[in-house]
């Protein structure tokens, strides 16, 4: 679905801190990406969304080149992809449920069409009492639980999570872990940067390492 | 694990649920409604508030930028205003001068000064359209001539030119060429003044008035789209966030573009329409000063140039046109402003 080619990325005029990156994340397929911090975990991520161009190599997401994409293209592609940034990326000013509804109010969806779908999300992720409230006075699990239902909402094809974990306590880990399976056994293609050691070794699922700019690939 | 999970179990119990999906879940719903009190669950969708602007407004609605937008629609709508006034007053103009006549007969010598006038005005009660025709008496010669000769002046012995003043009542009937050659031909040392040389001069003027008018809007209005484009991308600026949480969940730039032009254009319109007000409430003031206060020194001078001044329907129909065309702009520019800056970051 999306595939990476000798990918190679450098910030400004800095050294490359994501050097020679080819590997396939495969439909239905679930991997974890780990590595150091500082390694390059969120640019990969950015990478895979399209919210960062490669300095080098060639990336095809959903069979589209990406260098040769329009960018007018870009949120269509874009819609296919749940992305759970590490800073949460909610927006103040919305409620939690608003949050959540944002992207199918982005694709020109009425609200009594998706209401219900966003309300049982929200509970499924045990955010059900927190609907009406704003991000501010949100724990920072909720707000990563607001994120990750922002994320699903669409039922896209690819998950990709930044440090999903990396706010709650381990037995919430735990349950949002066993989320994100349940998702990959729905069909979508799951991605969870992470150094949450605790978090890797409680599924036997593809690990991709970053280290040195380097990826290393364990099946 | 499930130990460690009642221990929190008020968020296991909604969370350690299956993914949602369409039939499972609407059972589950049931099973899970069944033994709460119905009301919760309704109060539950009862309690979403109509849709939050994504764009928050008052992100974008600066008091400055709405008390610039109104400025600007007010001094437009003057400019409006004061164009019809002398667009109007200059077609009063042009009608009463047509309507008025003037034959000017000079004394030559050895040519009898009263024959001449009674033949003129002979000749010209004989053309149609005319409704009277009098020659001015000694009396009234005298008066007009009193502020530059002085008192007791004896008309007979100086050379002074008499006038026949021709009230026209219908300008379209006039053969006025004819009645100048006629007049010319016909009468010793006389002249017809249809006052052509100032209507066409007022005319001049009236267009000039106007075409600076219509240049002071244009003026008006680009400073005006100018402000918005600067307080746009400010907004943009200021919205960063916003704007890549859009870009996050998969929004079109014309989706961001719309989300901003909306509250530029009710920016617009709110300045629009107090600027306009504004300006109606100068128009009605104007109007009812110089009527109210006519004899009064300053209002003299204008009400003999404009008549009463006020602005015709026509001007306040321009008022509302400018409201619109402002609301509109301030949309316009916003939305391309937004989309020229998405364009250039990425
Ligand atoms: N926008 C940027 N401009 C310049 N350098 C950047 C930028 N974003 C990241 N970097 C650099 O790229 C490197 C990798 O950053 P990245 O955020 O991808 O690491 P990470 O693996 O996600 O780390 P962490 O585990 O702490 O989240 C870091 O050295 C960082 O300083
Ligand atoms: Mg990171």
């Amino acid at each position: 679905m999306i595939r990476f080619e000798n990918v190679g990325l450098r910030y400004g005029m800095g050294s490359e801190i994501l050097q020679d990156l080819t590997f396939e994340i495969e439909p239905q397929s679930f991997q974890f990406l780990t590595g150091p911090s500082g390694a390059g975990k969120t640019s990969l991520i950015r990478l895979l969304f399209m919210s960062l161009r490669p300095t080098r190599g060639l990336i095809k997401v959903f069979d589209r080149d990406l260098s040769v994409i329009d960018k007018q293209e870009l949120p269509k592609l874009r819609r296919k992809i749940g992305v759970v940034f590490q800073d949460f990326r909610l927006l103040d000013h919305l409620t939690t449920y608003e949050n959540v509804a944002l992207p199918l109010r982005v694709i020109g969806k009425d609200e009594s069409e998706y209401r219900s779908d966003v309300v049982d999300l929200l509970k499924w992720v045990g955010l059900g009492e927190r609907m009406h409230v704003l991000p501010p006075v949100l724990s920072g699990g909720e707000k990563q639980r607001a994120a990750i239902a922002r994320a699903l909402i669409t039922r896209p094809e690819v998950l990709l999570a930044d440090e999903p974990t990396g706010n709650v306590d381990p037995p919430l880990a735990r349950r949002l872990l066993r989320l994100f399976i349940e998702l990959n056994k729905l069909g979508t293609s799951v991605v969870i940067a992470t150094h949450d050691i605790a978090l890797l070794e409680q599924v036997d699922a593809r690990r991709m390492v970053l280290a040195d700019g380097r990826l290393s690939i364990f099946d | 694990m499930a130990q460690s999970e009642e221990n929190n179990n008020k968020q296991a119990s909604s969370a350690d649920v299956k993914p949602p999906r369409r039939p499972e879940r609407t059972k589950r719903l049931k099973r899970k409604s069944a033994p709460k009190p119905k009301s919760r669950e309704q109060s539950d969708d009862a309690k979403l508030r109509p849709a939050a602007a994504i764009v928050p407004p008052q992100s974008v609605a600066g008091r400055a930028l709405t008390l610039v937008v109104a400025i600007m629609s007010f001094l437009a709508c003057l400019t409006v205003g004061g164009v019809s006034v002398v667009w109007d007053a200059a077609d009063a103009w042009q009608n009463d001068l047509v309507r008025e006549i003037t034959i000017q007969i000079r004394p030559t010598e050895g040519v009898e000064m009263l024959r001449e006038i009674d033949k003129a005005v002979a000749l010209a009660q004989e053309f149609s359209g005319i409704e009277s025709v009098r020659a001015l008496s000694d009396a009234e010669t005298k008066a007009l001539l009193e502020p530059w000769l002085g008192e007791g002046l004896q008309l007979d012995g100086l050379p002074v030119p008499r006038l026949i003043q021709i009230t026209v009542n219908d300008p379209t009937l006039l053969n006025l060429s004819q009645l100048k050659s006629m007049v010319s031909q016909k009468i010793v040392g006389a002249s017809v003044d249809d006052h052509s040389v100032w209507t066409s001069r007022l005319a001049a003027m009236a267009g000039a008035v106007v075409v600076g008018g219509f240049a002071i809007m244009v003026l008006v209005l680009s400073s005006m789209v100018l402000s918005v484009v600067f307080a746009t991308q400010s907004a943009m600026a200021g919205n960063k966030d916003v704007v890549s949480v859009l870009h996050l969940v998969g929004a079109e730039d014309s989706f961001i573009a719309r989300e901003f032009q909306r509250h530029f254009l009710v920016l617009g319109l709110k300045g629009g329409v107090s600027g306009g007000v504004a300006a109606i409430l100068c128009f009605i003031l104007l109007d009812m000063l110089t009527r109210q206060g006519s004899g009064q020194a300053g209002s003299d001078q204008l009400s003999a140039l404009f008549g009463t001044v006020s602005v015709s329907l026509p001007g306040y129909f321009g008022v509302f046109g400018v409201i619109f065309l402002v609301a509109i702009l301030t949309a316009i520019t916003s939305g391309l402003a937004v989309k020229a800056h998405l364009a250039k970051v990425d």
